[in-house]
């Protein structure tokens, strides 16, 4: 399973990419790999304001609908449209490729609230 | 919760196990996605075991179960077998199945996992003097092997035995019942053999080259053909009419427990219709229980089912909508968490085969 050393990871399986007040968020390779086939993925609309553990976006496989949660407060600066038009990407390349929204966090100390990641890889094995 | 006797073959293949029907079983191996295309495209293997199996027999066997089911029975020769319906007095579905002649008087019938008990009453409470019912639903373990590679697959298996034709059931040499019939689509056969023997069967079908195949895509394979799943598109709300399945219900028959509400419903048009429905725009997989708005965007039923489509990229679903919105091409609307999604009724089933 990759999880990668630079990015922060919250319980339900976001990963954050933190760079300066900008955290770009998307899912574990864990997640994709139990959603398995994501055929859709709903994003949030640009300057929505958010708070950490609000449902944000959603990914949808064959099987079901799954919530995707803020893993930090802040407002949705930018989505990715290349993830609407292939969803697979959030299979092929969850870290890169398919990433789904970028916040501008409230206040970028709350980041050490998530994981590190090597307490992710325990809390999924 | 019921375990199938192949469970520890499905654990030791990574599958997702899930409650369905009371019983514990795949969703999936490794992708909803690649099992679908498997069984369109090559072999893929079903564990059906979780399915019942009924021999109803008896002198009167024939005459007892034309009473009891919606199909005539009477057309059927020894070795052949028909889809077919329990319905209540009103008429409602209690189940889908399919029933095969296996001797003159002896009849071999396959029932929905979630109706075994309810279906083996319904009957029992009918029982006539000259018919004997036995439930060997514990008895069987049950394979679907299903897709344009398993005749292929059936010969390395089985060498030097026959598939029955089409609808046909046959007991093999070996010992097991084979059935060529199925819930795909594609061609195939359902292997039943004693229950002691399934996990090396079902280990010797996927070292042939079925490749394990889960509930998952039974679905998305079984909606793309636009057959109902009782339980979702089937209930004892809507009568087989309502379903679109009027051609499994000879109404000309005789007597049956149903026929009036049947035939009054197929002489009047039934007021609902279990209608074929398809995204014509891009939008979040349809599932069941969304609802469905007319264009003008008044709701008019919800989906009984609904998925996104591996063989056709898109969403589609079935809802019992009112006759007036069935007609192919009336545009509808699907709400997905409050948004709505484009469609149009289309015709069954969604998915044709290219040749």
């Amino acid at each position: 399973m990759n999880t990668p050393a630079d990015l922060h990871y919250a319980t339900s399986h976001e990963w954050v990419r933190l760079d300066g007040d900008i955290a770009t968020v998307g899912i574990s390779d864990h997640a994709q790999e139990e959603l398995t086939d994501v055929v859709f993925v709903e994003l949030p609309a640009v300057g929505r304001a958010v708070d950490a553990g609000d449902p944000t976006a959603v990914v949808e496989s064959v099987k079901a609908a799954s919530d995707i949660y803020a893993p930090i407060s802040g407002e949705v600066v930018e989505v990715n449209p290349e993830v609407e038009n292939d969803p697979s990407l959030v299979n092929t390349d969850p870290y890169g490729k398919g990433w789904i929204f970028k916040l501008k966090v409230k206040d970028a100390a709350h980041v050490s609230k998530l994981m590190d990641a090597a307490a992710y890889q325990s809390h999924i094995s | 919760m019921k375990s199938s006797p192949l469970e520890s073959a499905h654990v030791a293949l990574g599958a997702k196990l899930v409650s369905f029907a009371g019983w514990n079983m795949p969703i999936q191996y490794t992708s909803i996605m690649d099992e679908h295309n498997a069984v369109r495209t090559h072999c893929g293997i079903f564990d059906i075991s979780h399915m019942g199996q009924f021999i109803i027999s008896g002198p009167n066997a024939a005459a007892w179960l034309n009473r009891m089911l919606t199909n005539n029975i009477n057309h059927l020769a020894i070795g052949h077998g028909q889809y077919t319906l329990m319905v209540n007095d009103k008429g409602g579905v209690i189940d889908d199945l399919i029933a095969y002649r296996t001797g003159e008087n002896e009849f071999f019938l396959v029932v929905n996992a979630s109706m075994i008990d309810e279906d083996f009453f319904w009957l029992a409470s009918h029982q006539d003097g000259n018919v004997t019912l036995q439930n060997e639903s514990n008895l069987w373990a049950g394979m679907a092997v299903q897709g344009p590679h398993s005749l292929g697959v059936f010969a390395k298996v089985c060498p030097g035995e026959t598939l029955p034709p089409r609808n046909g059931i046959a007991t093999l040499a070996s010992g097991p019942v084979v059935c060529r019939t199925g819930y795909t689509g594609e061609d195939g056969f359902e292997f039943f053999t004693p229950v002691a023997d399934g996990i090396p069967v079902w280990e010797k079908f996927v070292a042939a080259g079925a490749k394990p195949c889960a509930l998952g895509a039974r679905d998305t394979l079984r909606l793309e053909m636009g057959y109902p799943l009782n339980g979702n598109d089937l209930s004892p709300d809507h009568s087989p009419i309502e379903a679109g399945l009027g051609f499994f219900c000879d109404l000309e028959k005789g007597d049956f427990i149903g026929r009036d509400k049947l035939s009054q419903q197929k002489a009047n048009g039934p007021a609902v219709k279990l209608t074929a429905i398809q995204y014509v725009e891009k939008g979040a997989p349809p599932r069941a229980h969304y609802p469905v708005h007319s264009a003008d965007g008044t709701v008019i039923g919800e989906l009984a089912s609904g998925v996104h489509s591996p063989s056709l990229a898109t969403g589609i679903g079935m809802a019992y909508l009112p006759a007036e919105f069935s007609k192919i091409g009336t545009p509808l609307q699907i709400e997905v968490r409050g948004k709505l999604c484009l469609a149009k009724v289309v015709k069954k089933p969604f998915y044709r085969k290219p040749f």
